[in-house]
């Protein structure tokens, strides 16, 4: 008799540990847009990615130390807001900052259509097809974006699509603030 | 006028508050001394709607107007938008919907005044209660955390315009009946929760609860249909279903809503089910809650997601453990008083719509999973994954194959005890016919063997369908119009799923292309060849956009048609959305999108597609819907609904 009573006091009690997941998720100010990342004030862990289109270099962490800042990105072609990110890192690219791409858990023929067709504003592009790098830098999920200053200390981590607003409010004055 | 409408919708909370608490005592005080107090149920839920109704008009009113003195018009219009778009815009936004959710609630409440009168007096009153306090809580999160009302000073100029991706036709229609459908299951809830409160289901409640539990499911049915639709031609990424938070957040209750759809028809036929059911309704709506929080606490990265507010998702939260904690521990308290009756073969309809309640409720669960598994791997593990589209085709179809496979035999079978061998002697041809379809598939497709599956799939459910229809009409026409409209309404929405899973299916053949053209030059892409004519700028009426011009071309060059693909810029949030064109057949759609355009070299990348069937992904939504309608339309669902008090046996015409 107990156990039927337990047995249909279940979804209560699984309610109950939702709801308490939740709360504790959202009172541990986890917006997953505003995480700081662990990263930040450090360099970015060590990384050797295959390159996205054959015959070009190797994604490693030589890319970043070029004395200007570099921004990485992490985006697929099966990802929606990356699509709406990608004209404010062509901009960016435009500019003159270090474009670096992560393709993340996609086939790389897709990821080269998706740049064909949008525009490619990276200088080296890896693929991390296991996802295991994006591991390394606990990556929330794409798109996420990493600013890392001319020394190789990433300085900033945006998860989400970089906006046009982002980028006036957020990406420029960290340009004019490290360069 | 921004006045008014605060007021009206503070008096509606006032009379929810109302409703939540008179009726329900009148219930307790029993039929006769409880008769006034019961009576003000349907009262009150008239005013609320009228109140709520005021308030959404004045909203709709300031925005019509462009009255920019109003915050939320002027963060979210602008005065040279198109007409339509202004209308539409009032629900565009975060506090704008919460109206309209409200409005879709207190319609709920109204709705059960209204078409309600022939149920007990009692259950009304706490089906009326229970829509009461649930409104009572989402107007107090309106009006508290959302005051759409609020007044700016100075004055703005301009506004500061809606999200271009939502200025469509699109997103007129797609919220509405999304959110009809959504808080339509609340009625479902209600109904559960005064099932417990009265501790008593029987056939009788089974039959009341069934319309409006059909009625919320094919308006989410065309809500989903219709969100599915404007991303695939508006978005212009070529696919029709992300799998992104929010699309889930709308589907988990639909696989639900479909699944007690099912089994609140062996309620009626058999009083057998009960408790299960009164736990899908209350999880159907549970789930709807949860899908509002998601998309507006921003717990999740999603493409919908509105401007969050870390108050609103602790209020909503909130919001969430009080009704969703409130019924299950009703569900806690009384359901295990409520007792099966009769017997149960496994071999049987009520057998198989069990296996198909189980299918959906799994499959239910596996994107319950994927969904919200960041949050929670985030939080156990301390790490950040998220799963992606591969997650959800490795879980959910496998779930899917079974229901397709056992869905024609399951409505075959017979109540009580069936014969599945009699059942699958005469789906022979429907066999046969899958097979055919299978096997020439193959032969076509050669080794892309999924959407062969997947016709194969669809040809066995549709050929199922007319096979059922038909022995149960002897194929004889006058018998077709004589039967009930329940099972005339299974059938046409099971053709309907046929359909759409023939869409997707389809949609697994499209091929692509992509290529960088200057004027004159050609591409093909299947068997269509394209020529692409050139670019031109065209402004529109907040917009800017480029506009080229691509010609569909027989082999000896001449023009069959031409289509327009364009992008276009919006000023006045400096972003760039893609206007797709597209031209179907209804066995195909070719599809061209406009990519980077190079203007030194008057080039442009193109991409194209032909995707087969497509379109019959939403003919075979809006044909399921039509199958609700049909249901709907069936007498017994207004004839003979008080025959409670003598329960004879239910009259069960082989369905």
């Amino acid at each position: 008799m107990i156990a039927r009573r337990l047995l249909f006091a279940a979804p209560l009690i699984g309610l109950a540990g939702g709801a308490g997941a939740f709360y504790a998720y959202m009172a541990t100010g986890r917006d997953p847009r505003g995480v700081p990342s662990v990263l930040v004030g450090r360099p970015p862990p060590p990384m050797d990615l295959e390159p996205l289109h054959e015959g070009e270099p190797r994604l490693t962490n030589a890319a970043f130390a070029v004395g200007r800042p570099s921004v990485l990105n992490f985006f697929a072609s099966w990802c929606a807001p990356c699509r709406i990110e990608h004209p404010q890192l062509l901009r960016l690219a435009r500019d003159g900052v270090n474009m670096l791409g992560i393709a993340y858990k996609d086939r790389p023929a897709d990821a080269r259509r998706f740049l064909a067709e949008l525009g490619d504003p990276f200088r080296v592009i890896g693929q991390d097809s296991s996802g295991r790098t994006a591991i390394e830098f606990g990556v929330y999920g794409v798109p996420e974006t990493y600013f890392i200053d001319g020394r190789g200390i990433v300085r900033w981590r945006f998860a989400g699509a970089v906006t046009p607003e982002v980028l006036a409010d957020e990406l420029r004055p960290l340009l004019r603030r490290w360069s | 006028m921004a006045e008014l409408g605060h007021f009206a919708l503070a008096l509606a909370c006032a009379i929810a508050i109302a409703q939540s608490i008179l009726p329900l005592i009148g219930a307790r005080l029993g039929e006769v001394r409880g008769a006034a107090l019961m009576q003000t149920g349907p009262a009150c839920a008239g005013v609320m709607f009228l109140c709520v109704g005021i308030s959404f008009g004045a909203l709709m009113h300031a925005y019509a107007t462009s009255d920019f003195s109003v915050a939320n018009v002027a963060q979210n219009s602008h005065s040279l938008k198109p007409f339509l778009y202004k209308l539409s815009g009032t629900w565009g936004n975060h506090e704008g919907s919460m109206v309209l959710w409200v409005l879709m609630l207190a319609g709920c409440s109204a709705a059960v005044a209204a078409f309600g009168r022939n149920l007990p007096a009692v259950l009304r009153a706490d089906v009326l209660a229970v829509l009461g306090m649930i409104a009572t809580g989402f107007l107090l999160f309106t009006l508290l955390t959302s005051n759409p009302f609020e007044r700016v000073f100075p004055v703005p100029e301009e506004g500061r315009d809606l999200n271009p991706l939502l200025q469509d036709p699109g997103l007129a229609f797609h919220p509405p009946f999304l959110y009809a459908g959504y808080v339509g299951f609340a009625i479902a809830f209600a109904f559960a929760c005064a099932a417990l409160i009265e501790g008593r289901v029987d056939a009788a409640w089974g039959r009341w609860v069934r319309p409006w539990v059909l009625a919320a499911w094919l308006l989410l049915t065309l809500g989903i249909a219709l969100g599915s639709w404007w991303a695939y031609y508006e978005l212009g990424w070529g696919g029709y279903w992300f799998w992104d938070p929010v699309e889930n957040a709308s589907f988990m209750p639909w696989l639900l809503g479909t699944a007690l759809l099912h089994s609140a028809i062996v309620v009626e036929k058999r009083e057998a089910l009960k408790v299960w059911t009164i736990l899908l309704a209350i999880l159907c709506f549970s789930l709807s809650l949860l899908g509002t929080f998601l998309v507006r606490s921003g717990v999740l990265n999603s493409v919908h997601a509105f401007a969050t507010d870390p108050a609103r998702g602790v209020f909503i939260l909130g919001l969430l453990v009080l009704a969703i904690g409130g019924a299950l521990a009703l569900f806690a308290w009384r359901a295990p008083a409520l007792t099966p009756k009769g017997f149960f073969a496994p071999i049987s309809r009520e057998g198989a719509l069990i296996l198909n309640n189980v299918l959906l409720a799994s499959a239910c669960a596996a994107v319950a999973i994927g969904t919200l598994y960041p949050i929670f791997a985030d939080l156990v593990l301390g790490a950040r994954i998220t799963v992606g589209p591969a997650f959800f085709n490795a879980t959910f179809l496998p779930m899917m194959a079974p229901l397709v496979l056992a869905l024609p035999v399951g409505a075959m079978l017979a109540w009580k005890r069936a014969d599945v061998a009699g059942a699958l002697q005469r789906l022979w041809v429907a066999a046969a016919f899958a097979g055919l379809v299978l096997v020439g598939g193959m032969w076509f497709a050669g080794l892309n063997v999924l959407p062969v599956l997947g016709l194969a799939a669809a040809a066995w459910i549709f050929a199922g369908a007319v096979t059922e229809i038909g022995s149960r009409t002897r194929w004889s026409l006058s018998r077709l119009v004589r039967l009930p409209g329940a099972a005339i309404g299974m059938t046409i929405a099971h053709i309907g799923l046929a359909v759409s899973i023939a869409g997707v299916s389809g949609m697994g053949f499209s091929t692509e292309q992509i290529a960088l053209l200057r004027p004159g030059e050609t591409m093909q892409v299947g068997s269509t060849l394209l020529r692409f004519e050139g670019v031109n700028r065209a402004p529109g009426p907040n917009y800017l956009a480029e506009r080229a011009t691509v010609a569909v071309i027989n082999p000896d060059r001449t023009e069959r048609f031409a289509m327009h693909p364009e992008k276009r810029f919006f000023p006045s949030q400096r972003m760039t959305t893609t206007e797709a064109a597209i031209q179907t057949n209804f066995l195909r759609d070719l599809y061209v999108v406009l990519g980077d355009v190079v203007p030194e070299q008057n080039a442009a990348v193109i991409r194209a597609h032909v995707n087969p069937l497509a379109p019959w992904i939403w003919i075979g939504a809006v044909i399921m819907s039509l199958g609700g309608v049909a249901s709907l339309s069936d007498r017994r669902h207004r004839i003979g609904a008080p025959a409670r008090r003598t329960p004879g046996p239910v009259p069960a015409p082989a369905e």
